[in-house]
């Protein structure tokens, strides 16, 4: 018959588009709530998802994977933002892409030594491609890549140390999994530095 | 596998003692013909030893030893390994080249865009004109003389960023203010920029026969794009129309050049890994095994067992969302707009979601690391993959078919239109979905397996009337043959670390050169790069395969209704990205 | 949503009977014509590179801009009130972009999406890239990323509805007094290089001191 396929094809909306009161009405029977919550969300993202498909940003938002980068941020420990971790070993500006970091490194008045401290720090947000390679290949975890997006305006965006600094208590927001498996292997460093020391601090008097 | 591939059985020294020589620099492989005799020797490869496919062809300029090279990659399509031969010339301008055009259609784009960016003079091609850049630019911006406008310094990472790294925007450096650099003496007020008219004095007119009491009708010229809804981005293609009959045609492109290549040059070898998701960003994590392998192939290193497998999984994913959709586009092109690619859309959005969960990213992943991948692949991601492998997606490529296979106008608009036969496809170096509609099992994941793919069972998907519903039917049974590996993959990948190297940000890369090629969703993608043991490539190439199968589009599209061309068009698949690099 | 104060027509602190809610509203003519703007921002069909797909997702079923009425997307432009540069602005294309851009009737807004259109992004260095939209096109809003992801596409538009909210019909920059032509770009001419005609002085005098030839 001419228009079967057509028919066919038909059904298959239809199917569609029944498949979602179906999931209305199942949702409900069991009291749960299919709209704006996480649940809902979660469902609506996983293999068994069908009919409607919309996920109302920003009512409800995605479910973000811990690994998700947007752009990068510095982590400071403690509340006031003085306790950074970046040292200005420069690895980020040197692995960096599109050259997108540019870091003034802080020397000290007196000796005009370096200091392990950046003086400024700024990356073009205009010209970061979100590779993510400076918080991979930061040796001091300083550097990380943040899970906010919603960050359009009204003119470009070139952040300095003063934006870019977040609390390292963000970062374990965001990202739990990493920031314990950091710490971790942090804490054991230092036992390690820690245990050496006191080796070394009894071996001395004995020699 | 890491070997050189050419070279192996074949002694076109003994064939040729004259002319021929073996490249004998450590580390580069192939034969240097000299150029009088090019066309012989590529003739004779073809017709006596079956190298019917001609790969790939770019340029290198040896600026110290004041030589430019012509580098040439041939292969079979029954499979096995390549044969590479090279042109040496003198860096003099002009620099001429004898043409292969006549040989292997498919050196046409690569021919004209060597022209373009390196300043190459293919003698013998009919219509040697620039193809990325515009006519009357100044300069081939690939020699490695050439300094953009923001040029700051030859190699990343540059000196300005650090330690002293105050913010300045790159404009502040050039005297204009901009990305400009004008030739000495420019006079704006003077300058009367060129006309097209070599573009359109390049399409055929064929003279109209006129008898007695003839209307007295003429050709027409149409431009499509480069701002058309159903060019598959910035494309423009100039028509000549007889009526709705499309008489002779030649896409315009060039709008999206980003200049992969320059960029690429200048980048280390890690820093490229980002740059060539953007190459064809429907598969970035096609486009990273791409350049990762050929590197490997350089580096000469092993990749971590347990990262072939997630390598294999992610290319396998991503072929899958790449063909859905194609599918969704093609119907969107044909004018239904939406529905069916709204569905395809929704598989894809699930795919991407494990993308994020394993790189980070939805779109540009930049997942690859020489060696492996960058990280494990997470447990609930695991078992994402997992559920719509095994429970999902076979489910709705099923639906999508029963959705749309059927569908009468579908089945008219597609049915017994010609797209090419194969010896059109192979002589134009059309690879991918295309050439295996026309009947080539020609798949590189069988002719010249890369990865862990010869572990695995699935059928090369092959189609033989060439036409466009096979060309559609196509996707599908490659989607069908995906989930198989995919299946595989997932029930044999083994435990075990996720890259065999160290994680360093500078690798070391010994001299020499290597063409690695993978199966892209789209054809062969290539990727050329030659090191000279510093920690950039010496030159970098991408041999997408959008770009060299759009070469095919002429012969696709002669003849046939102005309403069919963008369908045929569809047909290809091709991602401005990665046509215009 | 209430926390949306703008999204109404009604002014606030005007209290309307209940009962004529639906049938009378006390507004100003601006807030009726942002009102109407901000629902209504039929963006142009219009994809330059990878921003381009995530544009296209964005209006698919799982972002939906349809929710914010922004799903008519016209291929031409003189049906189009956004133009979304998505993706790297080339030499070669910017012709055609400025076209299309003084093709579209007002109001207009443009929006620069990702990386490359608001500066060049990872290919500012290049060639044939022009290092950012806004050195031609009035840019309303710049959304960072590469590429950013629909939903951060859609807090973009979020932001040019807020955009559009404070604006008055008497100072937006297509009815402002001896501003007219702002609106329209003259066409940069592709030469030696990309030839902005507004500068030609500027080259001119940078040819004759011999500065950035080739």
């Amino acid at each position: 018959m001419y228009g079967k396929g057509i028919l066919k094809g038909l059904g298959v909306t239809l199917k569609r588009f029944i498949d979602t009161y179906l999931d209305d009405i199942s949702w409900w029977m069991q009291g749960k709530k299919r709209y704006y919550t996480t649940e809902g969300v979660a469902h609506r993202s996983s293999k068994n998802t069908r009919g409607i498909f919309t996920v109302q940003y920003p009512e409800e938002q995605l479910i973000q994977p811990e690994e998700f980068r947007y752009i990068p941020f510095l982590i400071h420990d403690g509340d006031d933002k003085k306790d950074i971790r970046c040292t200005s070993c420069g690895i980020c500006a040197k692995v960096c892409p599109p050259q997108c970091i540019w870091i003034v490194r802080t020397n000290d008045p007196q000796t005009g030594k370096p200091v392990p401290q950046p003086a400024e720090f700024y990356i073009d947000m205009d010209i970061c491609m979100n590779c993510g390679f400076c918080a991979e290949y930061c040796p001091f975890d300083a550097i990380k890549m943040d899970h906010d997006f919603a960050i359009a305006s009204y003119e470009r965006n070139v952040y300095n140390l003063e934006k870019l600094l977040k609390p390292a208590s963000y970062y374990a927001e965001i990202r739990p999994l990493n920031y314990n498996k950091e710490e971790e292997a942090r804490k054991a460093k230092e036992a390690a530095k820690a245990a050496k020391a006191s080796a070394a601090a009894t071996a001395t008097p004995a020699a | 596998m890491t070997a050189p591939d050419s070279t192996t059985t074949i002694d076109l020294v003994a064939r040729f003692p004259d002319f021929v020589t073996a490249d004998a620099r450590p580390g580069f492989s192939g034969f240097i013909v000299k150029k009088e005799n090019l066309v012989e020797v590529a003739t004779t490869l073809r017709d006596e030893f079956g190298f019917d496919l001609l790969s790939n062809v770019t340029g290198v300029d040896y600026l110290a030893d004041n030589k430019m090279e012509v580098v040439y990659h041939l292969h079979r399509t029954t499979g096995g390994p390549g044969l590479v031969i090279k042109v040496q010339v003198e860096r003099v301008d002009p620099v001429e080249v004898p043409s292969l055009i006549d040989v292997w259609a498919g050196a046409d784009f690569q021919e004209r865009e060597a022209w373009d960016l390196m300043g190459i003079k293919f003698i013998g091609h009919p219509d040697l004109r620039r193809i990325l850049m515009w006519e009357g630019f100044e300069g081939h911006p690939l020699r490695k003389d050439y300094k953009e406008a923001f040029f700051e310094e030859e190699v990343k990472p540059f000196k300005s960023r650090w330690p002293d790294g105050k913010h300045t925007y790159a404009e502040f450096k050039n005297p204009f203010r901009d990305n400009l650099k004008f030739p000495e003496g420019f006079d704006p007020d003077k300058y009367a920029p060129q006309s097209e008219d070599d573009l359109y004095f390049s399409l055929e007119r064929s003279s109209m026969k006129k008898e007695e009491g003839d209307l007295n009708t003429d050709h027409i010229v149409v431009n499509m794009g480069p701002h058309h809804p159903s060019t598959h981005g910035v494309l423009r293609v100039a028509v000549e129309l007889d009526g709705e009959t499309i008489t002779s045609l030649k896409p315009v492109m060039g709008y999206l050049h980003r200049n992969h290549d320059k960029i690429g040059e200048r980048n280390t070898y890690l820093q490229i890994i980002p740059y060539t998701d953007r190459l064809d960003y429907f598969n970035s994590m096609a486009n990273n095994f791409g350049y990762v392998t050929t590197v490997e192939k350089l580096m000469n290193i092993p990749v971590a067992e347990r990262a072939e497998y997630i390598r294999v999984i992610m290319a396998e994913l991503s072929r899958v969302q790449n063909h859905l959709i194609f599918i969704g586009m093609l119907i969107n092109d044909l004018g239904s707009m939406y529905t069916p690619s709204l569905y395809a859309f929704e598989e894809r959005e699930l795919i991407l979601d494990i993308f994020e969960a394993v790189s980070g990213a939805r779109m540009m992943c930049n997942y690859f690391r020489f060696g492996g991948v960058v990280r494990d692949i997470p447990e609930d991601a695991m078992q994402k993959i997992k559920d719509l492998v095994f429970d999902r997606l076979q489910a709705k490529t099923d639906e999508m078919e029963r959705f749309l296979n059927e569908n009468e106008v579908l089945v008219a608009r597609l049915q017994g239109v010609h797209v090419l036969n194969a010896e059109e496809a192979i002589h134009h170096s059309v690879t991918g979905p295309v050439l295996r509609a026309a009947g080539v099992p020609y798949d590189l994941r069988r002719a010249d397996p890369y990865s862990v793919y010869d572990r695995f069972d699935f059928d090369v998907a092959v189609r033989y009337n060439g036409d466009m519903y096979d060309n559609y039917l196509i996707r599908f049974d490659e989607i069908r043959q995906s989930l198989r590996i995919l299946e595989q993959a997932l029930k044999q990948i083994p435990e075990g670390p996720i890259n065999s190297q160290k994680p360093q940000y500078q690798v070391r890369v010994p001299a020499g050169e290597a063409y690695g090629r993978i199966e892209s969703p789209k054809g062969e993608l290539g990727f050329y790069v030659v090191s000279n043991g510093k920690p950039n490539p010496y030159r970098y190439h991408v041999r997408a395969p959008s770009f060299v199968n759009l070469t095919a589009v002429e012969t696709m599209c002669k003849g046939v209704k102005i309403a069919d061309f963008v369908a045929l068009l569809a047909m290809l698949d091709i991602v401005m990205g990665e046509v215009d690099r | 949503m209430e926390e949306n104060k703008y999204e109404g027509l009604n002014l606030p602190n005007y209290n309307i009977p209940e009962d004529i809610q639906n049938v009378v509203s006390i507004t100003t003519l601006d807030r009726l014509y942002n009102w109407g703007r901000r629902w209504s921002v039929w963006p142009l069909m219009f994809g330059l590179a990878c921003c381009a797909i995530e544009m296209i997702a964005a209006q698919t079923a799982r972002y939906d801009m349809a929710r914010f009425g922004m799903e008519v997307m016209r291929p031409t432009p003189r049906q189009a009130d956004m133009m979304l540069v998505s993706g790297t602005v080339t030499k070669k294309m910017l012709p055609s972009i400025i076209r299309l851009y003084n093709q579209m009737p007002e109001p207009k807004y443009v929006v620069a999406m990702g990386a490359c259109a608001s500066s060049g992004g990872p290919f500012k260095e290049g060639y044939n890239v022009v290092a950012g939209i806004d050195k031609f096109l009035p840019v309303d809003v710049y959304i960072p990323g590469c590429p950013p992801t629909p939903q951060a596409l859609i807090a973009g538009m979020i932001k040019l509805q807020e955009k559009i909210d404070k604006q008055s019909i008497k100072k937006v920059r297509w009815y402002e007094k001896g501003k007219v032509d702002s609106n329209y770009v003259p066409m940069p001419i592709l030469g030696p290089d990309l030839i902005d005609v507004r500068r030609n002085a500027e080259y001119k005098e940078a040819a004759a001191k011999k500065e950035g030839v080739a």
